[in-house]
């Protein structure tokens, strides 16, 4: 399949989903499924306003921060898993404990805990992201070379210099797999957030919304966020990925 | 100043323990060497008489043997400097050539235009942007050479640096060592299992029995080594080693 018949199917796609969409509202004919021309209006509305971008931003300021929490701890912690068989015996229950809290649980533990503040949700986010990242960096942090650790070792690199050379590059793919997930994790788990606990931010907004039952915003809200988080994907992750892929064969 | 010093390898034992179904194994017993002051040795033995095991002991990768190692420190140095030569070249495949020998060495050593000059040496001064996976075989273990020379060693640790290369690709590496190792002298522990190969490069063939590996003969190498470039000298030299340890060498 060329490219450009690849990006023609992806682009009948679409415009075979919106027909659908067309279709099934004007079936429907309620205010409650509105058709795309009123989603597109109110996308609009909310572009001139200036409030679809000041809430988006403040969504994603707290998905970045969140972001950068759980993937530096998450990778601290599977680093010394994966390395340290005692440690991984040790905290595998905490673990498995973890992995298995649901996410509206952490959430409202933490603004019970910690009050109704910006650092409660920002942990509740990263606390829910982390032993994700811990169990895919362990798997990692296992499989690591000997060979080129042992070569490190020989010609006495040093923790910093070994960390990033030798350590760093062979967990690449780990990283990019938890990066992937997480980000999709992430936001839809920081909308719950600011739906419990903020007074800003998309998942607020929305909040807003449903009061009124007002569909139309909350999809025009949706549809924006999705293309926000795909060029993040294919403006960032993607190039990131291709740049450390360049020396295999 | 720190006059220099010997390398003495002192292993009284070397156990493996039993892992799963297989029995516990001793590699090495009572195995003394002292290689002096920029000798270039080489260590002769079958596969599986622990030469690699020896290697890494040196190295200090394997630190649980009885016994003791003193490392040679070179004029004015206090902390000995090891460079090994992987029998696989073990290159950071995601570094090229340049980074991976940089790598090794501290600001002022990469300051100093050892790199060029060694890539140079090596032949690889034009691909120093390579990445390791898109150069030949011959040449990944050129570039494995030019970073153990980089740091200078105090002590040359190679472990069949050449095995598996065709053989004229091999020979030719072989003399680039010597050529090498001639400008900058340093003590050798050199291990193989290929006669001709120790007899081309050593001062001196230590060789080793099978497992329990324990040092079964000494051979200084007296031909000047201009001499042993003659294919007909070098097989002499390889006949005298062989010679009545007819039996030891059975299994090369």
């Amino acid at each position: 399949m060329t490219l450009r018949s690849a990006v023609w199917k992806q682009a009948a796609s679409f415009v075979a989903f919106v027909a659908l969409w067309q279709l099934v509202s004007a079936f429907a004919d309620s205010r409650l499924l509105p058709p795309p021309a009123a989603v597109l209006d109110r996308l609009a509305a909310g572009l001139v306003s200036g409030d679809l971008p000041l809430h988006i931003g403040i969504t994603l300021a707290r998905v970045a921060v969140s972001f950068t929490l759980a993937m530096l701890i998450g990778t601290a912690v599977g680093i010394a898993l994966g390395r340290s068989p005692a440690l991984d015996r040790f905290f595998d229950p905490w673990l498995v404990l973890f992995l298995n809290v649901p996410a509206l649980v952490t959430i409202i533990l933490c603004y019970v805990w910690f009050g109704l503040v910006e650092a409660a949700a920002i942990a509740a986010v990263a606390v829910n992201k982390i032993p994700n990242v811990v169990v895919t960096l362990r798997e990692g942090a296992r499989a690591l070379n000997r060979d080129y650790l042992e070569m490190a070792q020989v010609f006495r690199l040093g923790p910093a210099k070994t960390l990033r050379h030798v350590v760093l590059p062979q967990l690449f793919p780990f990283s990019m797999a938890a990066a992937r997930s997480g980000l999709a994790l992430i936001w839809k788990i920081v909308l719950v957030v600011e739906l419990l606990g903020r007074s800003n931010g998309v998942g607020f907004q929305i909040h807003l919304f449903f009061q009124f039952f007002d569909v139309a915003s909350i999809l025009a809200y949706t549809i924006a966020f999705v293309a926000v988080i795909q060029v993040i994907e294919l403006a960032i992750l993607q190039p990131l990925e291709r740049r450390a892929a360049q020396w295999r064969r | 100043m720190a006059p220099v010093s010997d390398l003495e390898i002192d292993v009284r034992e070397k156990r493996y323990p039993a892992v799963g179904g297989a029995a516990p194994h001793l590699a090495l017993k009572d195995l003394r060497i002292t290689v002096r002051h920029a000798e270039f040795v080489c260590v002769l033995g079958a596969s599986g008489c622990g030469k690699t095991t020896l290697l890494n002991i040196v190295a200090g990768l394997d630190r649980d043997f009885a016994g003791r190692i003193a490392l040679p420190t070179g004029p004015g140095k206090t902390e000995p400097v090891v460079g090994y030569v992987f029998q696989n070249p073990r290159l950071l495949p995601w570094r090229t050539v340049i980074e991976n020998i940089r790598l090794v060495l501290n600001p002022a050593q990469v300051r100093s235009g050892i790199v060029e000059e060694l890539l140079a040496a090596t032949g690889l001064q034009d691909f120093p942007q390579v990445y390791p996976e898109r150069l030949s075989v011959g040449m990944t273990r050129r570039a494995a050479l030019a970073r153990a020379f980089a740091v200078r060693p105090d002590l040359l640790l190679m472990d069949e640096p050449f095995v598996s290369l065709d053989e004229p690709t091999a020979h030719r590496l072989r003399l680039l060592l010597l050529e090498i190792w001639g400008r900058r002298p340093t003590t050798v522990l050199f291990v193989t299992h290929d006669t001709r190969e120790a007899v081309l490069l050593a001062d001196r063939v230590i060789l080793l029995t099978p497992a329990p590996g324990t040092v079964a003969a000494e051979v200084p190498i007296d031909v000047p080594r201009a001499e042993r470039a003659d294919p007909a000298i070098l097989e002499r030299l390889r006949r005298r080693l062989i010679g009545e340890r007819a039996n030891l060498l059975r299994a090369l």
